[in-house]
């Protein structure tokens, strides 16, 4: 068996607060251990308390465990860092000083990634794949809720990370551009397999985009379901008589 | 009975409305009125008529000199290069005391991010000397620094550091933090972290409080130079106003102050309109 590419033993969580003279450690998440393995679609499905979005910071980087580890292939995570890419619900994680190019381009330059006009094409390739090549030059604010997640899909793609760590990124697009964008989110996982792990509190959404959905329970967040989602009947059928591209140039590598 | 199988689904390709629905020419004067200068314009000439019409009518150009003599004052000053050397020293003083006021505003806001101490420094010294108008600190400036330069330039640095420190802390503290994770998601710490994430988001409020101790140093200026002006033989625009009142030159005092006025105008619309044009009104955020 492989070793997984995220591994988490054991891991809690705390928060600490500061009120009046008292200083209070809450713990948000509890012994929570669980790998994934390269091209996985990880889903981390609870109602809010369940420390979902704790737990993917922590993956993140930002903050540190208060026990147990996290380690990315063998080394342990101290810090953000470029090999995990978040995504977030917010559409200011888009820089507006910066065109849907330039915040690409951005990131691939503060992660010195790539420079000048390589950063450029490569920027503008990504913007191709999530369908934006029309408003490339333009600025965040000029785009839709559903337009400026995309750019922030194309930024986390062009970095090419080990793993893409998505916050809720579509709860706030409307319900029509929120299934939209999961098609396309899965289009092209399958054209480029990265791994991923997404936080959501629909089931319908884990159920859609994920092929492993970890349900956690709330107060303090715990583990308590590790469920795998076969692939539906109607996915293998069109996979055995249509095939699929990315299985076939993977096989061609 | 009725159709089980009743969906319609229209070809809508087929029928696509024509966008325009109807036409027509809009008149010359229309299209004239519809345009913000032009209006202002029109505004500024009614003035200008006023100011002539009841100038003529009042006929005591040493109280109040009509439009067109104080025209005439002005384009003599430019001519004779009074006017311009004035003007001169008093852009080079302005520059150079909003410059030195920036530089403490910054190392200030500096110390009052630094910690929690330095925050209650910086916020106890703006709640004290803020209110305090610059021109009101021109007497112990005098006693200091002596009638010069180095008075005028104390106090445009106040009148620019309380503002303009207190615009850099609240934009940094306006910073979301989905785009501070976003910077060090990418690598970014330091100085560059600062350069690149934190100074483009303050943006907006940066400007403003430019804008604001330009504004405030420009007034505490001119009304510095009415107290003293003349060092080393050369004062500014304030002293010319004073110097020409004295002598009675009621007009030329009068192009003096279009002078204050012209350039303020100037540098709002020239220098100040044109950044925020090019950045927050292109990057759609609220100043």
């Amino acid at each position: 068996m492989e070793l997984p590419l995220l591994q988490l033993n054991d891991v809690s969580l705390d928060y600490e607060d500061t009120s009046g003279n008292k200083r209070r450690r809450t713990t948000v998440v509890q012994g929570v251990s669980f790998g994934v393995s390269a091209a996985e679609r990880c889903m981390l499905l609870g109602a809010s308390g369940s420390g979902k979005s704790t737990l993917l910071k922590a993956i993140g980087g930002y903050i540190k465990p208060s026990h147990g580890s996290i380690t990315l292939s063998g080394q342990p995570v101290l810090k953000p860092g470029p090999d995990r890419v978040m995504m977030f619900q917010e559409f200011d994680q888009l820089l507006p000083w910066r065109t849907v190019v330039g915040n690409v381009v951005f990131a691939l330059e503060a992660s010195g990634k790539a420079k000048g006009k390589d950063a450029n094409d490569r920027a503008r390739t990504a913007v191709a794949k999530v369908k934006l090549e029309r408003v490339a030059d333009q600025y965040p604010h000029q785009l839709s809720g559903g337009m400026k997640q995309r750019v922030a899909l194309a930024r986390a793609l062009a970095m090419e990370p080990k793993i893409l760590l998505m916050d809720e990124p579509f709860a706030a697009l409307d319900a029509l551009t929120r299934t939209q964008m999961q098609h396309e989110l899965l289009e092209l996982w399958d054209n480029h397999r990265f791994t991923l792990i997404f936080v959501t509190h629909s089931i319908k959404e884990a159920l859609t985009v994920g092929s492993r959905v970890l349900v956690l329970s709330p107060h303090p967040g715990r583990l308590q379901a590790d469920i795998s989602c076969a692939p539906s009947k109607e996915e293998l059928i069109h996979g055995l008589l249509f095939g699929n591209a990315a299985t076939e140039a993977k096989a061609h590598d | 009975m009725t159709n089980q199988n009743s969906d319609r689904i229209l070809d809508l390709s087929a029928t696509a409305p024509e966008a325009i629905v109807s036409q027509s020419e809009v008149t010359w004067w229309r299209r004239l009125y519809e345009l913000e200068w032009c209006r202002r314009l029109l505004v500024l000439v009614a003035l200008a008529v006023l100011w002539e019409a009841y100038a003529r009518w009042l006929d005591n150009s040493l109280l109040f000199p009509s439009f067109s003599e104080t025209v005439a004052a002005l384009v003599n000053g430019l001519k004779t290069g009074v006017l311009v050397d004035r003007i001169l020293t008093s852009l080079g003083v302005l520059i150079f005391g909003y410059a030195v006021g920036l530089g403490i505003a910054v190392a200030l806001a500096m110390v009052a991010m630094s910690s929690k101490l330095g925050r209650d420094l910086q916020t106890t010294l703006t709640a004290m000397f803020n209110p305090l108008p610059a021109i009101a600190l021109l007497p112990v400036a005098m006693l200091w620094f002596g009638l010069g330069t180095g008075s005028l330039v104390f106090v445009l640095a106040h009148s620019v550091i309380w503002s303009f420190s207190l615009s850099i802390i609240s934009g940094f503290d306006g910073v979301s933090p989905t785009l501070r994770m976003v910077g060090r998601n990418y690598g970014l710490r330091g100085v560059s972290y600062i350069w690149k994430i934190l100074i483009p988001a303050a943006f907006p409020s940066l400007l403003t409080g430019l804008r604001l101790g330009w504004a405030f140093a420009w007034r505490t200026l001119i009304a510095a130079e009415l107290v003293f002006g003349v060092s080393a033989g050369s004062g500014g625009l304030g002293w010319f106003i004073y110097e020409n009142k004295n002598q009675l030159e009621i007009a030329s005092v009068f192009a003096g102050l279009s002078s204050v006025i012209v350039i303020g105008l100037v540098v709002e619309y020239l220098v100040f309109r044109l950044i925020e044009a090019k950045t927050v009104r292109r990057w759609g955020v609220s100043v």
